[in-house]
């Protein structure tokens, strides 16, 4: 698994579309809040919900295979049991990260996407670790290890 | 690669802070000021869903408070950190977000004065009750334990009992039971414990003490361990959707900082009590210096403690830092050791020969010692408990948080360990005369 700063600063900083499968349409639930903090980040977020036919002003699709454009990183937000045929749909449309969020650790799913020489990273929220690391999250109180003599990003 | 641990006299200066993104000033900028401005109506509804981190009003968050947060967070080795006006606000904030009219907490009986106020009459007007027992025996920690227990409540080293809590196995206590315990870790300061590492799951300062330092400025810092689990059914206010903030569950939402954005948001939000930009600032400065103070309290705290013990004119000592003291390899096993000894810092009691009188005698008597109502300055402090800090209790209500009628509290500061003395052995003189 990657978990350090730099590496989940160079997969953040290379990462343009991000797709987050399991996203709610519900303004307050977890995945919802991630989507929209990286949407006001500059990122391009593509909702996967089978449930869904638009989230966040994006088309909805129901999963990886269905979307039409490339995909740098794959945002899961499903159950730990059902992470693995994700992961192997990650695979096979040749994304560059498979990210479990908080709670989400599928040992064989990390294992396939770095047998694939993907990225892979699992226990965390996207949303957090880039607060964490381009700033933000700092102003919520939080130890976010960020130690530096360079002025912030 | 694997990200660097940085020690705790790093942490001190450096966590929290950056260099400011807009000027590149080193030091922290004061941000003195009320409000931030939106960039963007989506912008501020994107804030007050806290759907995105940034600062909007100086009660809830304030960049300069901030650096202060995740610095005492830091060295904590905790999750998060929230502060407050002072230490008395920070345990109210711990305290009140967790609990509600109906619930139960168990707490030491030796606890600062004011703890036991808050507990004993404030909280217990609100419907919640408090259980105190003798800090000393877990077991008894077990015994008082409800159905309704929220909370076990209890500090790493009494003020100003020097009682030494036994944080692991207290902790157990309160785990055992699916209840967090909290920890006042004012006296030893982060320096010398962290009583997160022994199983705390929320840790509460005042900053006003050894944290900033030199006596000038009021603050308090709660922080969160990020292990606690919620969601055990005992704490549907972390699970559920908040009433008191627009339907948005803390715990799903912020993970392991869902207790102190939930702090954050409900409880400071709405009581009020912020830290001041300023004293943030002031108690920063402070921190920057900790370690290089701390080990100077405990090494002059030692001498002093070895020296009454000799006296003619003194009946007894306390300070956990004596060798032969009673509690010494329950504070071996917790703090940080300075000079090859446990650290146990800076404070002490005694029994000054002649009982009450004598001790006020001695008191008065100082030349440089001030008497004063705190602990944790750079001076050496000394005061009368009974007299003083625990008036408001009852003489039941003292002997249970270890105060004697006889009793000087001592704060020992950093001055030359030998003027120190000198001032004593004056000053005792003056007493026995």
């Amino acid at each position: 698994m990657t978990d350090s700063v730099a590496e989940l600063r160079r997969i953040l900083r290379d990462s343009r579309t991000i797709a987050v499968v399991g996203l709610s349409p519900e303004w307050h639930r977890p995945s919802h809040f991630a989507a929209a903090y990286l949407q006001q980040h500059g990122y391009r977020v593509i909702p996967v919900n089978p449930r869904c036919k638009e989230i966040l002003g994006e088309r909805c699709y129901p999963d990886l295979l269905e979307v039409p454009e490339s995909i740098d990183l794959v945002d899961v937000f499903r159950r730990t049991a059902d992470v693995l045929p994700i992961a192997q749909q990650a695979v096979q449309i040749k994304a560059r990260c498979l990210w479990q969020q908080i709670g989400v650790v599928n040992v064989e799913a990390d294992r396939l996407a770095r047998e694939a020489g993907m990225d892979s990273v699992m226990d965390r929220c996207v949303k957090i670790e880039h607060a964490r690391i381009f700033g933000g999250l700092h102003w919520a109180g939080v130890n976010t290890r960020m130690i530096s003599a360079r002025r912030a990003a | 690669m694997a990200d660097h641990v940085y020690q705790p006299e790093t942490l001190a200066i450096h966590a929290g802070q950056i260099p400011d993104a807009a000027t590149g000033a080193r030091a922290l900028p004061i941000y003195q000021t009320t409000s931030f401005v939106f960039d963007s109506a989506e912008h501020a509804a994107s804030l007050f869903n806290l759907a995105t981190f940034g600062n909007v009003y100086s009660r809830l968050s304030n960049p300069t408070v901030a650096a202060l947060e995740e610095r005492v967070a830091a060295l904590e080795g905790g999750r998060a950190g929230l502060a407050s006006a002072s230490g008395m606000a920070s345990e109210a904030m711990a305290l009140m977000t967790l609990l509600q009219q109906g619930d139960h907490v168990v707490a030491a009986g030796a606890l600062y004065g004011g703890s036991v106020s808050m507990l004993a009459v404030n909280l217990k007007k609100l419907g919640i009750d408090t259980t105190f027992v003798d800090a000393s025996s877990p077991d008894a920690f077990a015994a008082a334990m409800r159905p309704n227990t929220r909370a076990v409540f209890a500090e790493s080293l009494g003020n100003p009992s020097l009682q030494v809590l036994d944080i692991a196995a207290v902790a157990d206590v309160a785990h055992a039971h699916g209840v967090p315990l909290i920890v006042d870790n004012t006296v030893p300061s982060p320096f010398l414990c962290n009583p997160i590492r022994f199983g705390a799951d929320i840790v509460v300062h005042s900053a006003t003490k050894y944290l900033a330092g030199h006596g000038t400025t009021l603050g308090g810092v709660m922080v969160e361990s990020g292990k606690f689990p919620w969601d055990n059914g005992k704490f549907p206010g972390m699970t559920e959707p908040s009433a008191g903030y627009h339907g948005v569950r803390f715990y799903e939402t912020f993970g392991d900082f869902g207790y102190t954005m939930r702090a954050r948001m409900e409880t400071l939000r709405v009581y009020g009590a912020a830290l001041s930009p300023m004293s943030a600032w002031q108690i920063l400065q402070g921190i920057e210096s900790l370690h290089v103070r701390m080990e100077r309290h405990c090494s002059n705290a030692l001498a002093v403690a070895e020296h009454l013990r000799k006296h003619p004119l003194v009946g007894w000592v306390s300070y956990p830092g004596l060798i032969d003291d009673p509690q010494h390899e329950k504070l071996a096993r917790q703090m940080r050791h300075v000079n090859g000894a446990p650290g146990a810092s800076g404070l002490l009691a005694f029994g000054v020969k002649g009982g009450m009188a004598a001790g006020v005698k001695f008191i008065e008597a100082a030349q440089f010692m001030s008497h004063l109502a705190n602990i944790g300055d750079t001076r050496t402090l000394i005061i009368h408990p009974a007299s003083t800090t625990h008036r408001q209790l009852d003489d039941a209500q003292q002997r249970a948080a270890g105060v004697l009628p006889d009793m000087v509290r001592m704060s020992v500061g950093i001055e030359h360990i030998d003027d120190i003395l000198w001032d004593i052995d004056q000053a005792l003189a003056a007493a026995g005369a």
